[in-house]
């Protein structure tokens, strides 16, 4: 059965403009979670959880990091939660990532602002199963770059701001062009991203990973669904996804 | 020992609590977190006479201390809910109750005949009362005509007890719940959400892609609350009471108030064990306040008028 994961709050960083970094502490969750899947979090005093979406994961240490954008009052009262604190948790949920499936050598990872953190982990999940990784990374401004050096780690990373305050200007499809040979692309980031990345590269094999305002996030509610593009009607964002096979879905 | 147990037409559960229409699926997502069984009742989806889409997202929206939904009654049509969502669900020692919505009277006649044929559904929801698609049952839910002739006919096409779900956005509810008694229901049960919509200030314009959505949660309690207090004093059949029910003490209010039993909504979005939990403290809630049982508490709260004409 399974059951409300009380989650220890650890670290609580503010990594960027308006964006915090959390680190959690769970042993099941962190021993169990793959990349793309989320945590519904619940904050103290709003009638919705928050989901948000997996960064990293520590196994040795049961640590669960955790990156969100404080946009309204719940991301806020979330961020401002202190370390010590305890955080009632539903997850992971979601699908996640298919690692399991053979996709060439060498994959593109996409991210845009807040879309970014799940692709960290399933960067360093994808080097460890012997995957070439190469990342392109879009933020607004230089003020919401985050993540460089650890995705610098785990391959080529080419930074791309709107404003061109840091790295390349422009959107992040602008520099697909300049990117050698790869097999297979993953991307998470706004819709309008998505729908472009995914017109750009609709020669190659994609993953994308979907948001939604949600309700339950366990499936119940159908509030967060996406159109199927074989028009048999939605799939649920938080238990069919997040992560949909690029062609599957309409955006 | 306290009696939870409670008879309704239909019905006889082991206790008053049941998971409310639309917030919890055909239960197959909760049955991961406890044993189903463990529910007086479930209150299924909307079912309508064939497949639904429902609307564009966003289709839910936080407010504060509760929330806004626009689903649109998404559902895979009322046959495929008999055959693959009431098996799963007659698996468990807990009373299914079918919601059957439509957009003409013949669509309800049809839902309401197909269920009819199916043993495991012990009772009907008659939901006239979605405010979130355009021909949703709303129309028959805020006249009291239509609401009399679709329950007639829904009576007529089914041998299971009918339980009438009430819309709160009417300017008197007891007219309605009257209107439905008289047709023939065999319950009430109230409330189903209130119309609202909330402006999103990023793009300056309604936040639900449907524009207006159901508000639900705790936010509506006191507007249920009175509802059923009102109703409870001008229809003789039960009411299955509903509308920001989180904790075992609002299951007591709403059963001073004149419900007989309860459903839990929005509650089940924050905590997916609330049913549960308040099994567990409806006992001891209802002995602290000096009620043997569930029956004994019912209507409970209902001020004579007449006796008490003094006014301060």
């Amino acid at each position: 059965m399974k059951t409300i994961q009380k989650m220890i709050i650890k670290k609580v960083n503010t990594i960027a403009l308006d964006t915090t970094e959390m680190v959690l502490v769970h042993e099941e969750v962190a021993r169990t979670a793959i990349p793309g899947q989320f945590l519904h979090i619940s904050v103290p005093g709003h009638t919705l959880r928050r989901p948000v979406s997996i960064a990293d994961v520590d196994k040795k240490e049961h640590a669960i990091t955790i990156l969100f954008k404080q946009i309204g009052s719940g991301t806020k009262a979330l961020a401002s939660l202190p370390v010590g604190a305890t955080l009632d948790v539903l997850g992971p949920n979601g699908n996640g990532f298919n690692l399991q499936e053979k996709n060439g050598d060498t994959i593109l990872l996409i991210g845009g602002g807040i879309g970014v953190p799940p692709l960290y982990y399933l960067g360093k999940s994808l080097v460890e199963k012997g995957y070439k990784i190469i990342s392109v990374l879009g933020f607004q401004t230089k003020d919401y770059v985050f993540y460089e050096q650890k995705f610098s780690k785990i391959g080529k990373t080419i930074i791309v701001t709107d404003d061109g305050s840091y790295g390349e200007k422009g959107l992040v499809t602008d520099v697909l062009n300049e990117i050698e040979q790869i097999d297979c692309y993953y991307s998470c980031g706004p819709l309008p991203m998505l729908k472009a990345v995914r017109s750009h590269l609709s020669h190659k094999k994609g993953y994308l990973s979907l948001e939604e305002r949600m309700g339950c996030g366990v499936g119940a509610c159908f509030a967060c669904v996406v159109p199927t593009n074989d028009d048999s009607g939605y799939k649920k964002i938080c238990q069919d996804g997040p992560v949909f096979q690029a062609e599957e879905v309409q955006i | 020992m306290i009696d939870l147990s409670v008879e309704l037409p239909g019905l006889s559960l082991k206790n008053p609590i049941m998971p409310a229409s639309g917030c919890f699926g055909f239960g197959r997502e909760y049955s991961e977190y406890y044993d189903l069984s463990r529910l007086g009742a479930i209150m299924m989806k909307a079912a309508t006479g064939s497949k639904r889409l429902g609307n564009p997202t966003p289709r839910v929206a936080e407010t504060a201390s509760g929330m806004l939904n626009a689903i649109g009654l998404q559902n895979p049509g009322v046959n495929e809910v008999i055959k693959n969502e009431v098996p799963f669900l007659a698996q468990y020692d807990t009373k299914i109750i079918a919601n059957i919505a439509g957009s003409t009277i013949e669509e309800y006649e049809k839902v309401a005949k197909a269920f009819n044929q199916t043993k495991d559904v012990h009772a009907l929801e008659l939901n006239i009362s979605c405010p979130n698609v355009k021909e949703g049952g709303i129309q028959f839910g805020t006249d009291t005509e239509m609401a009399a002739r679709v329950t007639e006919i829904v009576k007529n096409a089914s041998d299971k007890p009918v339980y009438v779900k009430l819309s709160p956005n009417v300017s008197d509810i007891t007219a309605m719940a009257r209107s439905v008694e008289k047709a023939g229901a065999d319950g009430l049960s109230m409330i189903n959400t209130l119309t609202g919509m909330q402006i999103h200030l990023p793009s300056k314009q309604p936040l639900l892609a449907n524009k207006t959505g159901g508000l639900s949660g705790p936010a509506i309690k006191p507007i249920a609350i009175r509802m059923i207090y009102e109703v409870r004093q001008h229809v003789s059949i039960p009411i299955i009471g509903m509308g920001g029910i989180s904790t075992a003490e609002d299951v007591l209010e709403f059963l001073l108030a004149g419900a007989n039993a309860v459903a839990i909504g929005t509650a089940n979005f924050q905590n997916p064990f609330t049913c549960i939990d308040i099994i567990e403290k409806l006992p001891e809630v209802l002995k602290q306040n000096g009620f043997h049982s569930v029956k004994d508490a019912v209507g409970k709260g209902i001020v004579d008028d007449s006796s008490n004409i003094s006014c301060p």
